[in-house]
């Protein structure tokens, strides 16, 4: 079988190997990990023809340089605007193109965003823990983070005609965010629950793959602080006794005793995480069956999407 | 049977709530509730997450919704099944050297007791797993004896090593990762709750029994 090699020149932090990530584990202490952006994973394997969930890089701001060692394979990108190289001609962000023997990738920030994917017209070579290659950031288990002077293999390389991978709208950051108050939202204060939906927050940089701190009107909880812990889902806004919320996010702590005043919609999440520390974002409050109708609506526009991009790439499901 | 509180988590996510004194009780009903829903999961059901007063489910929001996942959990709590298996019995190995329990004094301290009294209340409680929580592996026990029962620090600490031994509330449990934590260390095991044994990954089930039981240093570097 084709293979293709390639030698990881430099990399940013938190760079790390992603798959559809390992939902199911909940209960052990183990968050579904996978990539930030769920969806720009997702548009960059099927634009490949890979299943959704196929292993791939999730690149963050601090950028990745590979050099191409052996063989030639295809590679997707998308997911934010960066900067992406093959030697020293531009490609486009979103794109399918071919990375040969010889040759330089390099992805670096670009306008904005920040998480994309990439991945490859074949099969990553990755560790899987409990049945998938998502790393999870805090134990290194998974695929593992992207270090310097690292091989990454790529079993049964592809080569595939370049295509561009339009950028849907809805790819884009997300600086209105849907959230429905709880479940411990009657730890606060009324007017404490009414200013995190009306004072605009900002990201800071305490920002990884756990979660993101915002910065904005006090949220200090009414009660003390020794609830039982209690599972704890992606989007979750926990505040701690510092009254600072924090966004949980794909690595996120799966139990907490501190109150979660609300919790966003799944699939606003990856526009959320599409901002950029400092980058302002407000939050809007539904109730829980808008979010299922919204969740819903949002799938259908994403399978149409899917089905196009399919057929404009050339693969079928 | 309690008639617990189902509270929403967004578009994937029902918190069922059983309210009351945390105890026995609660974490009987919690339980219930969870082998019921596991051996009859209603459409789209994803996951469950047990804990101390709380069962969380998760649900694709593609298949079902809120008022299906609660429905379905109302039925399950309508007809309740017992289960009559003992709990396993397991040992942890502790080791309190001042060096590796660095809140050993604050707990003495905080408790009014000798660090001698807080290591023997320590090593005297009968613990129960409760829940796993927070990190992968991170297993809560419940039972530390009410003498050394602190609330946690008001702010976590950062890089507390894997294998800390930390205690808060009436809880306990055995670090796997070095992670932040607000709970107080107050020793360093060598027992591995990660297993590494990819047919057996975790070392408790939720319900297990475990007593603490103290080693010399010597025995640390086995870990």
């Amino acid at each position: 079988m084709a293979q293709a090699e390639f030698r990881v020149v430099a990399v940013g932090p938190l760079v790390s190997v992603q798959d559809g990530g390992r939902a199911g584990a909940l209960r052990f202490g183990v968050p579904a990990s996978g990539p930030m952006d769920r969806k720009s994973l997702a548009i960059a394997n099927r634009a490949l023809g890979n299943s959704a969930g196929a292993a791939g890089i999730e690149v963050s701001r601090g950028g990745l340089t590979l050099d191409c060692v052996a063989g030639a394979v295809s590679v997707a990108v998308a997911g934010g605007g960066f900067v992406v190289r093959v030697d020293r001609m531009l490609v486009g962000s979103w794109a399918v193109f071919t990375v040969r023997a010889g040759q330089r990738l390099q992805i670096a920030p670009g306008p904005w965003g920040s998480w994309t994917a990439l991945s490859f017209a074949g099969a990553l070579q990755a560790t899987d823990w409990l049945g998938s290659a998502a790393t999870h950031a805090a134990s290194g288990f998974g695929g593992g983070a992207v270090r310097v002077g690292q091989r990454i293999i790529v079993d049964g390389a592809q080569v595939r005609h370049d295509a561009a991978i339009p950028c849907p709208v809805w790819a884009r950051p997300r600086r209105v965010i849907h959230a429905v108050p709880g479940p411990q939202e009657r730890f606060f204060a009324p007017a404490t629950l009414e200013a995190f939906f009306a004072a605009p927050y900002r990201l800071t940089d305490a920002y990884d793959r756990m979660g993101v701190c915002l910065r904005g009107a006090d949220l200090t909880p009414e009660a003390a602080l020794n609830l039982p812990s209690q599972a704890i889902v992606r989007g979750a806004v926990q505040v701690a006794g510092d009254g600072v919320p924090v966004v949980l996010l794909a690595d996120h702590q799966t139990t907490g005793g501190y109150p979660k005043i609300a919790t966003v919609l799944s699939d606003d999440l990856d526009g959320f995480v599409q901002l950029r520390p400092h980058d302002a974002v407000r939050f809007v409050s539904i109730g829980a069956d808008e979010a299922v109708q919204i969740a819903r609506h949002r799938a259908r526009a994403v399978d149409r999407y899917m089905a196009a991009l399919v057929a404009r790439t050339g693969h079928s499901a | 049977m309690l008639q617990p509180a189902f509270r929403p988590m967004a578009d994937t996510g029902v918190l069922v709530e059983f309210a009351g004194d945390p105890g026995p009780a609660l974490r009987a009903a919690v339980r219930q509730l969870d082998r019921a829903l596991a051996t009859a999961p209603c459409a789209g059901f994803v996951e469950a997450v047990p804990a101390f007063s709380t069962l969380a489910v998760i649900f694709d929001p593609l298949v079902t919704d809120p008022a299906g996942v609660e429905a379905h959990l109302r039925r399950l709590l309508a007809h309740p099944v017992a289960s009559d298996e003992p709990p396993t019995e397991r040992v942890v190995e502790v080791c309190y050297d001042a060096d590796l329990a660095p809140d050993l004094a604050e707990v003495a301290a905080r408790t009014g007791l000798s660090p001698d009294a807080v290591i023997e209340a320590h090593l005297a409680g009968a613990y129960e797993v409760v829940m796993y929580g927070f990190a992968p592996g991170y297993a809560y026990l419940t039972g530390l004896p009410e003498a050394l029962q602190l609330d946690r620090k008001p702010q976590a600490v950062r890089g507390v090593l894997a294998g800390s031994v930390i205690v808060a509330g009436a809880q306990c449990l055995v670090t796997t990762l070095t992670m932040p934590t607000g709970w107080w260390v107050i020793g360093r095991s060598p027992t591995r709750v990660l297993t590494g044994d990819a047919t057996r990954p975790f070392l408790f089930d939720v319900g297990d029994r475990v007593t603490f039981r103290r080693i010399g240093r010597d025995r640390l570097v086995e870990g």
